[in-house]
């Protein structure tokens, strides 16, 4: 354990929540079902895969996870607290954090200023931010490039500035999606050295949305498996390997 | 020689009036993309709180009087109030409305101030009397400098600098740099979005007040919509600068500062009542040779 990890500003409390739960999720885009009747649990020591072809509705689903979409039907309970109606900086108030595919950082702003706004905004002192992102920074890996111009990073970097960014103040929960999109192995490998090691480091569990059947294989305890926005599998990662719907789903895609 | 230098002192004077407006449109639009035709009534209003409200052709200095040190904070807080006012009634139930109807409704925050001070103040122009000790005139060799100048230079830098420390150094500097580059994923990462834009309609009050007062002491004369050139030229500015830039709004500025002082110096003189025609073509070349500014943003960029 790193201290500089865990070392929060008095006052300030990491999120306690053990569970994070969909129940029963229906999205709809104009009649179109982006995601019909989906439950899943995510809990607190654990890495979570959620996978599935493009168009499952994994992004939707991060998007209801993290207030950024109202589902249509259905509720998400943080410690079976209902959620409904929590705006998105709420949800990361209370400890659900999240990565974007796109990544979106303050391209303008240095990558150390890019994790401090997150400290700033989430309530600690100037001081307090800044060496709170360092070690965040230095914890991915990134000390060094601290005061680069983030739109000047390669897209390996910026994925994991995204990561330190969500892992500020030790969130309950944090969900990436797609992190290692476009990597290559080595590089998709190394990030996942990072990622294991989140629920040890700061007591979190960990949504992981990935393509690579073979690196879902790998890190997750648990995995969910979406099709057309249902859900079509769950269980270990040796079930999920050998389940039929599985094969036939990802039937013609990179294993 | 010298008179190159004395021009070049006057394009600094008047880039410095034209930056200083450019920064307070500049900053609201990073955050806001409001392009605020209200700033040059911010302005107007700075230099008509000096005066005594009346009809009267001569204006009557009241807060103008005032010593420097009490006056320049209360006619600040006066133009910071305005600034607030306009964002608690007008823009702010905007938050969600796009970036033309912000614009236009900053036409309307307009026509209501201009039409207010001439409900007050009357519609004809006014002389005043602000810091007239400030005019002599200061040898530097051969070049004679009004001190007024050397001040206007001198407080526009130190504003600059002041504003960048701000956005650079403190908690709610780095938030409004955060909010003007993506304001919805500030908002997400805790970043209180109306406090932010506040701050930011603070600061361009401030901005206007600084620019009322070295205007006002300048030419001696108040109108009703005085602001509303400078405003113009700052619009320009901030254009050629690159919008969403401050940087770019304050080079801009400058350059058209140092455009119209070196056109109105050096044209023919049967031009020189054209002088902002020829400006303007200027301002089209550079645009045409680089259309998204001298100092293009790439938030902004990647956004359009």
């Amino acid at each position: 354990m790193n201290d500089a990890l865990h070392d929060l500003p008095p006052g300030i409390a990491q999120a306690q929540a053990a569970e994070l739960v969909a129940e029963s999720i229906v999205v709809q885009f104009q009649g179109l079902m982006a995601i019909s009747d989906v439950s899943l649990k995510v809990e607190r020591h654990e890495i979570f895969g959620l996978i599935g072809p493009n168009g499952a509705g994994k992004t939707t689903l991060v998007n209801c996870l993290t207030g950024f979409q109202r589902p249509s039907t259905g509720r998400v309970l943080l410690a079976g607290e209902d959620t409904t109606g929590w705006r998105p900086d709420k949800f990361r108030k209370q400890g659900i954090a999240r990565t974007f595919q796109a990544g979106r950082l303050f391209r303008d702003m240095t990558v150390a200023e890019n994790v401090e706004v997150t400290a700033l905004g989430l309530g600690m002192s100037r001081r307090a931010a800044h060496e709170h992102a360092m070690a965040m920074l230095a914890w991915v890996g990134l000390a060094d490039k601290a005061d680069a111009v983030a739109g000047t990073l390669p897209y390996t970097d910026e994925r994991r500035v995204g990561i330190a960014r969500a892992m500020v103040m030790s969130p309950a929960f944090v969900l990436l999606d797609e992190p290692a999109a476009g990597m290559s192995d080595a590089e998709c490998d190394d990030l996942m050295h990072t990622i294991v090691a989140i629920p040890k480091e700061f007591t979190c569990g960990v949504l992981l949305i990935e393509h690579n059947m073979g690196v879902i294989m790998g890190v997750c305890d648990r995995i969910h498996v979406l099709d057309g926005g249902r859900t079509i599998a769950q269980g270990l990662p040796a079930e999920i390997r050998s389940d039929a719907n599985v094969i036939s789903a990802y039937l013609g895609m990179e294993g | 020689m010298i008179g190159l230098l004395q021009n070049l002192v006057d394009a600094a004077n008047l880039g410095s009036l034209y930056a200083l407006a450019a920064l307070g449109v500049g900053l609201l639009f990073g955050i806001l993309r409001l392009v605020n035709f209200a700033h040059g009534d911010f302005i107007s209003i700075g230099a008509y709180a000096l005066i005594v409200p009346s009809f009267e052709v001569t204006a009557q200095l009241f807060i103008g009087e005032w010593n420097w040190a009490l006056m320049i904070p209360t006619v600040t807080l006066i133009v910071v109030i305005v600034a607030l006012i306009s964002d608690a009634l007008v823009f702010q139930p905007l938050r969600r409305a796009s970036a033309p109807t912000l614009m236009i409704a900053s036409f309307a925050v307009s026509y209501v101030i201009q039409n207010g001070i001439l409900m007050i103040y009357g519609a004809r122009p006014k002389a005043a009397n602000l810091w007239s000790g400030l005019d002599t005139p200061i040898l530097l060799g051969e070049l004679r400098v009004p001190l007024l100048q050397i001040i206007t230079i001198g407080v526009t830098l130190a504003l600059m600098v002041a504003l960048t420390l701000f956005l650079k150094q403190t908690r709610y500097g780095v938030m409004m740099r955060a909010a003007a580059e993506d304001f919805r994923m500030a908002q997400y990462l805790g970043v209180n979005g109306n406090f932010v834009i506040g701050l930011a309609f603070a600061i361009s009050g401030i901005l206007a007040t600084a620019v009322s007062l070295l205007y006002l002491s300048q030419t001696g004369t108040l109108a009703p919509t005085m602001g509303v050139p400078l405003a113009l030229f700052a619009f320009v500015a901030t254009v050629i600068g690159g919008m969403g830039s401050l940087l770019g709004a304050v080079v801009g500025g400058f350059l058209v500062g140092f455009i119209v002082i070196m056109l109105q110096a050096y044209l023919p003189e049967d031009l020189r009542p054209f002088r902002d025609a020829f400006a303007f073509t200027f301002v089209i070349l550079i645009l045409l040779v680089r259309p998204s500014g001298i100092v293009p943003t790439r938030a902004f960029i990647e956004r359009v």
